[in-house]
C-alpha cells in the first residue's frame, strides 16, 4: 500500500501539486487522472523518488519515502516496476537483455535461470519468438509489453504505468489493460496508472483519482464515476456527446431501466434517452445550488 | 551566474559517479563495451589524419628551409617535435572532441529524452556511476594510446613525405629523429593526453546527461558539448605548457 499524505511540490514560484492526500491499495489498480498539467506526471514521479517532494509524505507500507537512508531507497527501488510511456527500452539490446538486465544487475543468478525467468515473463506478456528482436524491430503494442515484462521481471510490489496506452489503437490498448489488471491480481501489487483514457478509466479503474490543478478533485470507482456529479470531472471524462450517450446508456443500465441485450434503435424508440436527459438535468441543477467537488 | 550552475552541476555530477557499484561485473562489461566505442572506433580517422597531418609539417618544414647550412636532419627533428608536443595530443584531441565527444552527448541525450535513464534510476542503479564514469575511465585508457599512435604515425607520415617527395632520403630523416631528442616532450604529450580526455568525456557527458525537451535539444547538446570540449582543451593546452614547458 501507498499512502501519500498532503503531497505538495513546486517548480520555483509555481505550484504543482498543492497537498495531495490519497492511498494506492495493494492488488488493486489505481488510476491518477487529469488533463494534461494537472499534476499527475509530476505526483508519479515524486512516488517512485525521481523527484523530491517539498512536504508531505510518501509511504510505502507505512515507511516514508523522504526519510529512508540511501539504501533503503535503493532496495525500495528494487521492488518498483515502471512501464513509461514510450516504453524506455534500451536501442542498443535485444528484447531478451532488455529484460534480462535488472536480472544482471541484481541477482547472482546462473544464466539459464536467468534465460528461464526472461521467457516466463515474455510468455505472460504473450510474446514469443521475440527474444532476439530489437526494440526498433517490434510494433508500439508490443514494446508496451516487453516493458511491462521488465518491469515485472524482478517479481516488484510496487507496478507504475505511465500512460501505457499513449500511441494505441484501442484494441491494443485494451489487451495492455487486461494484463496490467491480471498482472495486479496474480502477483497482488500495488498498481499506479497514469492515464487520460477513458476506456481504461471504464475497464479497470478500481480506485480511481482525478487532479484538477493541482489538487485532487475526486477519488471513487469505475462505479462511481458514472453517477458522480462533480462537473468538471464529468467535464474532463464525458468530453464528447457520444462519451455523453454512453454515460446516459450505462446509467441506464446500471439502474436497470434497459436490458443490455436491447439495442439502441429500441431504446431512443421508447424515449430512454430523455429520461436519462431529465435526470442530469436535475443533477446538474442541484450542483449549481449546492456545489460539491 | 548561469556559468557558476553549470560548473556546479558539472561538479555535482563528477562526485556523484563515486559510489559502490551495483554489480561489479556489469559496469566492468559497461568499461569494455566504451573502451571499445571509444578506442577502436576512432582508430581509423585517427591514423588517416596522423599520418597526412605528419606528412605536411615535413612538406611545409622543408619547404621554409631554404638555407642551405640547415642540414636536413632538422626537418626530421622539427617534425617529430611539432608532432609530439602538439601535433598527436592537440589537434587529434580536437578531432576526437568532434568524433568522440558528440557520440557521448548524443548517446547519454538520446537516453535521457527517451526516459531510459529514468528507467534505470527506478531500478535503483547510479546512472551517473554506470552511464557516466565508465565513458569518462574509458577515455582515460583509450585516448592516451591513440595519441602515442597519432605521434607515432605521424613522425612515419612525415618520413613517407620526406622519401616520396624527395625532401630528404629515410636514412636522413631517422638520423635526425634520434638527435637532440628530449625525453620530457613525450611525458608532456600523455599529460596533455589524460588532460584532454578528461575533458573531451566528462564535458560531453554532462551536456548529454543534462538534456531536457526533445530530439532537438540532442542536437544542441553534442554541438555545446564539442564547442565547449574544443575551447577547454586549447585553454588547457595553454596553461599545461605554461606550467609544464
Amino acid at each position: 500500500m501507498i499512502e501519500l499524505k498532503d503531497v505538495k511540490k513546486a517548480f520555483g514560484e509555481k505550484e504543482i501539486l498543492k497537498g495531495i492526500s490519497a492511498v494506492m491499495e495493494t492488488g488493486k489498480t489505481n488510476l491518477i487522472i487529469g488533463t494534461s498539467g494537472s499534476g499527475k506526471t509530476v505526483l508519479q514521479k515524486c512516488m517512485v523518488g525521481l523527484f523530491e517532494v517539498d512536504s508531505g509524505g510518501i509511504l510505502f507500507d507505512g515507511k516514508d519515502l523522504a526519510t529512508m537512508h540511501q539504501e533503503e531507497r535503493k532496495e525500495l527501488r528494487q521492488q518498483i516496476g515502471m512501464l513509461f510511456q514510450g516504453s524506455a527500452l534500451f536501442d542498443s539490446m535485444t528484447v531478451e537483455q532488455n529484460i534480462k538486465f535488472p536480472l544482471d544487475m541484481f541477482t547472482k543468478w546462473n544464466h539459464s535461470k536467468k534465460i528461464t525467468r526472461v521467457n516466463d515473463v515474455l510468455e505472460r506478456v504473450n510474446l514469443k519468438d521475440t527474444n532476439k528482436k530489437y526494440p526498433g524491430e517490434i510494433s508500439g503494442g508490443m514494446m508496451k509489453r516487453v516493458g511491462i515484462a521488465r518491469s515485472i521481471v524482478l517479481n516488484p510490489k510496487y507496478l507504475f504505468c505511465d500512460e501505457p496506452n499513449s500511441g494505441l489503437d484501442p484494441q491494443t490498448s485494451l489487451v495492455i489493460d487486461l494484463l496490467i489488471r491480471d498482472i495486479t491480481k496474480e502477483n497482488n501489487i500495488t498498481t499506479i496508472i497514469n492515464t487520460h483514457d477513458m476506456n481504461s478509466v471504464m475497464e479497470i479503474g478500481e480506485n480511481i483519482i482525478y487532479l484538477y490543478l493541482g489538487e485532487k478533485e475526486w477519488e471513487g470507482t469505475n462505479k462511481e464515476i458514472i453517477f458522480n456529479k462533480n462537473k468538471k470531472l464529468n467535464q474532463f471524462i464525458f468530453a464528447s456527446e457520444f462519451l455523453r450517450d454512453a454515460k446516459d446508456m450505462r446509467m441506464l443500465e446500471e439502474k436497470g431501466i434497459v436490458d443490455n441485450d436491447r439495442n439502441m434503435e429500441e431504446i431512443m424508440r421508447d424515449g430512454g434517452a430523455n429520461l436519462v436527459m431529465g435526470e442530469e438535468e436535475t443533477e446538474t441543477e442541484n450542483q449549481n445550488s449546492n456545489p460539491e467537488k | 551566474m548561469k556559468l557558476f550552475s553549470t560548473i556546479g552541476s558539472y561538479l555535482l555530477m563528477i562526485k556523484g559517479m563515486f559510489t559502490k557499484p551495483e554489480n561489479f561485473k556489469m559496469y566492468w562489461k559497461e568499461l569494455m563495451h566504451q573502451s571499445v566505442e571509444i578506442g577502436i572506433g576512432s582508430l581509423w580517422i585517427v591514423s588517416v589524419i596522423s599520418i597526412f597531418m605528419g606528412a605536411v609539417s615535413a612538406v611545409q618544414t622543408a619547404y621554409q628551409l631554404t638555407n642551405p647550412l640547415i642540414a636536413k636532419e632538422t626537418i626530421a627533428q622539427i617534425v617529430r617535435d611539432t608532432v609530439i608536443l602538439e601535433f598527436a595530443p592537440t589537434l587529434v584531441c580536437i578531432v576526437l572532441a568532434g568524433v568522440v565527444g558528440s557520440k557521448i552527448a548524443g548517446e547519454l541525450g538520446n537516453m535521457r529524452v527517451s526516459e531510459q535513464i529514468d528507467a534505470l534510476e527506478i531500478m535503483g542503479i547510479n546512472t551517473k556511476a554506470y552511464l557516466v564514469a565508465p565513458k569518462i575511465l574509458a577515455a582515460l585508457i583509450t585516448i592516451p594510446m591513440l595519441v602515442v599512435l597519432a605521434a607515432a604515425l605521424g613522425i612515419y607520415g612525415g618520413r613517407l613525405a620526406g622519401q616520396f617527395a624527395g625532401i630528404v632520403p629515410s636514412d636522413t630523416y631517422d638520423r635526425g629523429l634520434l638527435q637532440s631528442f628530449i625525453p620530457k616532450n613525450v611525458w608532456f604529450a600523455l599529460a596533455k593526453a589524460y588532460t584532454f580526455a578528461f575533458i573531451i568525456s566528462s564535458v560531453s557527458a554532462f551536456y548529454g546527461y543534462n538534456v531536457k525537451g526533445g530530439s532537438l535539444e540532442i542536437g544542441r547538446a553534442s554541438t555545446t558539448a564539442v564547442i565547449t570540449s574544443c575551447i577547454l582543451i586549447l585553454f588547457a593546452d595553454f596553461i599545461l605548457a605554461s606550467i609544464l614547458l
